[in-house]
């Protein structure tokens, strides 16, 4: 590597099956902070398994992941979210029946005593929005369920940054949404990255992945066939390795 | 990329403060209505044209005496309710809820009459019954994975058994202690009720004002001044007229048997009322609450214990039925077989027409009080107008429709908002 920083994730030799099925190979991955690093490959290539795996849900069966460069066991999720590790998920877990702040605070929320402490809790969802120039919602007690998509996605991906996570974990962040609404999403995604967290995101629209991504990781039939620098390749060089037509497990960074 | 953005010399419309006048007040509540969350307005303007319906077709409706019968007809149906506002959320039903109130009440009952236990103890045995089956039911449905609906409607076919069994021979154990037959029998001295009024207003301004302040002090929007005067004032009224009505005479034989001041009931409901408001709205047991109703797979990865919450939910509602059993006995002086069997329809009724949603996650408590006097304002005034019980159960059965098919069909309508 010719990369000054470590790596604040990385897994090595990961492996994972389901019965007969070997999901994962000895997957090695790594995510630096301050970079969007993009997670491509095409249906059943693995990337769900992977994620699933960095978030505890669903353990690895072999392999070692170390974290800021100490050696950890993700068998739960309360471990990653310790860690600083979140997902936002592609089916967004937001509840419709709550507001902005309420669903930012879901599960942690702020509490004076027995009583909530709202005031707290929207003044800190407000900052954390501006932080992220976030304009495009009018009200922070807005219900979810009269926000648009990209809004909605947009709560989802401010949520992981009210806490001070480290890695970011963002599946198919953009998949439903609109252009001008893809284009808000990507730029907070950058800002993520801009913010000194590690984010990973999974995509299968390579034009949000060049927009967006510094590295690209290319998962075909359970391996990682290549790690590639954005700026050093070109999309026709990325379809070919996702659809197996290149295989060499090539360094290239 | 550098760490810092460009400076920021607008700030965005969230973090402004906004007005707050009464106009911002009035379309807030517009958006609110054109979403599909009619909440309690529909029931509201329905109890107002109940009302007067009922004054005009038959006078004595209109009368403090019936004004006072209300409010103890009402209270166990509205106990009753509050209850099942939690399971509801969860989109959730507890179909045995009357007949836990059933088994509470004949065990209360039974440990007076048969056992002779004072009434503080009858009174625990009861609760600690209700909590039981509450936590049998949440057990049940958390961890075993049996639907509410099959779980409680087993129940509710073997606690009437177990009601026949508590109660035995005889079929009727009459109660007969002053301090339970007081709960919905006795009422406050005149003075104490104009205490209660007093209370009762001054503490919804400063809770509001306080709550106003609060939010001031952070630079946060604020209903407007005005808008709490006018709330406090319109409770204000309505509170004083009902005050007024219910410390009149109103004994058919004033000389022999004097009647007036608030039922003992009213502040029982008020102080239930505002626990479990607190619960939902303010606690953190609340807010998951709603959450797990909402979007049960959201709450679970947000770390949120599904299965806690949904024991606990039925263990509120069932401990509930255990209080609105004790308040029917008291009501009733007696407890016999049949007891709740019917109640707990008229329970739901009362929720989901106050505004409750049988789908999950939207419904408020004060929906109980709202779509229990609709309830009980049917029942008493097709009573007086000299309806038979089964054209009652109908109508009731109609309203319980209607209210549900709003429900559905405004849910149907933000769904179609949203995407």
């Amino acid at each position: 590597m010719t990369e000054t920083l470590q790596p604040i994730l990385e897994v090595t030799g990961v492996t994972k099956s389901f019965g007969a099925v070997d999901v994962l190979q000895g997957i090695d991955f790594a995510v630096l902070p301050g970079s969007v690093t993009a997670l491509v490959g095409d249906n059943g290539a693995g990337k769900s398994t992977l994620i699933k795996g960095l978030a505890g849900i669903q353990p690895f069966d072999g392999g070692t992941i170390t974290f800021e460069g100490k050696e950890v066991e993700l068998d739960d999720p309360k471990i990653a979210a310790a860690l600083g590790i979140e997902v936002v998920y592609q089916d967004l877990a937001l509840c419709d029946n709550l507001d902005i702040v309420q669903n930012m605070f879901l599960g942690r929320e702020l509490v004076n005593g027995l009583a909530l402490d709202e005031a707290h809790m929207e003044s800190r969802a407000g900052e954390t929005l501006q932080s992220l120039s976030v304009r495009t919602v009018s009200s922070l007690r807005q219900k979810v369920s009269s926000l648009s998509g990209g809004q909605r996605q947009t709560v989802a991906i401010a949520r992981s940054v009210l806490w001070n996570n480290k890695v970011v974990i963002l599946d198919e962040p953009t998949a439903a949404l609109g252009v001008a609404q893809t284009e808000q999403v990507l730029n907070l995604v950058r800002r993520l990255a801009d913010n000194g967290l590690g984010v990973v995101i999974i995509s299968h629209n390579l034009q949000d992945v060049f927009q967006v991504a510094d590295y690209i990781y290319v998962l075909y039939l359970g391996t990682m066939v290549t790690r590639l620098r954005t700026s050093e390749t070109n999309s026709g060089e990325v379809v070919e390795y996702i659809t197996g037509g290149r295989t060499e497990t090539s360094e290239g960074v | 990329m550098s760490q810092t953005t460009n400076p920021q010399t607008d700030v965005p419309k969230y973090m402004q403060k906004q007005g707050n006048g009464l106009s911002q007040s009035w379309a807030a509540y517009r958006t609110k209505i054109k979403s599909g969350d009619m909440g309690s307005m529909p029931a509201v303007i329905g109890l107002v044209v109940l009302v007067a319906l009922f004054s005009f077709l038959k006078p004595v409706f209109f009368t403090p005496l019936n004004f006072a019968n209300f409010f103890t007809q009402a209270a166990v149906v509205v106990i009753l309710a509050m209850g099942l506002i939690f399971v509801l959320l969860l989109g959730e039903i507890d179909l045995s809820a009357g007949v836990t109130s059933g088994v509470a009440g004949s065990l209360l009952a039974v440990s007076m009459a048969k056992w002779g236990y004072p009434w503080p103890v009858a009174i625990a045995v009861a609760m600690i019954a209700g909590i039981v089956i509450g936590l049998c039911i949440g057990l049940l449905v958390a961890k075993v994975g049996i639907p509410s609906f099959v779980v409680t409607l087993a129940l509710f076919l073997a606690f009437q058994g177990l009601i026949l069994i508590i109660i035995g021979e005889g079929g009727n154990v009459r109660v007969t202690d002053g301090v339970i037959l007081a709960i919905e029998n006795s009422n406050m001295p005149i003075w104490l009720g104009w205490v209660f009024y007093a209370v009762v207003v001054v503490g919804y301004f400063l809770f509001a004002f306080t709550g106003r302040a609060r939010r001031l002090a952070r630079g946060f929007a604020a209903t407007s001044l005005s808008m709490i005067i006018i709330k406090t004032a319109i409770t204000a009224a309505i509170g004083f007229a009902a005050v007024w009505a219910l410390s009149l005479e109103r004994s058919t034989n004033p000389e022999l048997n004097p009647l007036s001041g608030v039922p003992i009931i009213v502040p029982i409901v008020a102080l239930l009322t505002l626990i479990f408001g607190f619960v939902l709205d303010r606690t953190r047991f609340g807010r998951h609450v709603y959450a797990v109703g909402g979007n049960v797979e959201a709450a679970r990865r947000a770390g949120i214990s599904v299965s806690q919450i949904r024991i606990a939910v039925f263990t509120i509602c069932s401990g509930t039925a255990a209080f609105a059993g004790i308040v029917f006995a008291s009501r009733a002086a007696s407890v016999d077989p049949n007891a709740g069997k019917f109640i707990v329809l008229n329970a739901i009724a009362a929720a989901v027409i106050g505004g409750t949603s049988l789908f999950g996650g939207r419904g408020r408590i004060h929906d109980a009080l709202i779509g229990g006097a609709v309830v009980a304002v049917i029942d008493n005034g097709m009573g007086l107008l000299g309806y038979s019980a089964g054209v009652k159960l109908m109508i009731t059965g109609a309203v319980l429709m209607l209210a549900a098919g709003a429900d559905a069909l405004s849910r149907k309508r933000s769904s179609g908002v949203m995407r």
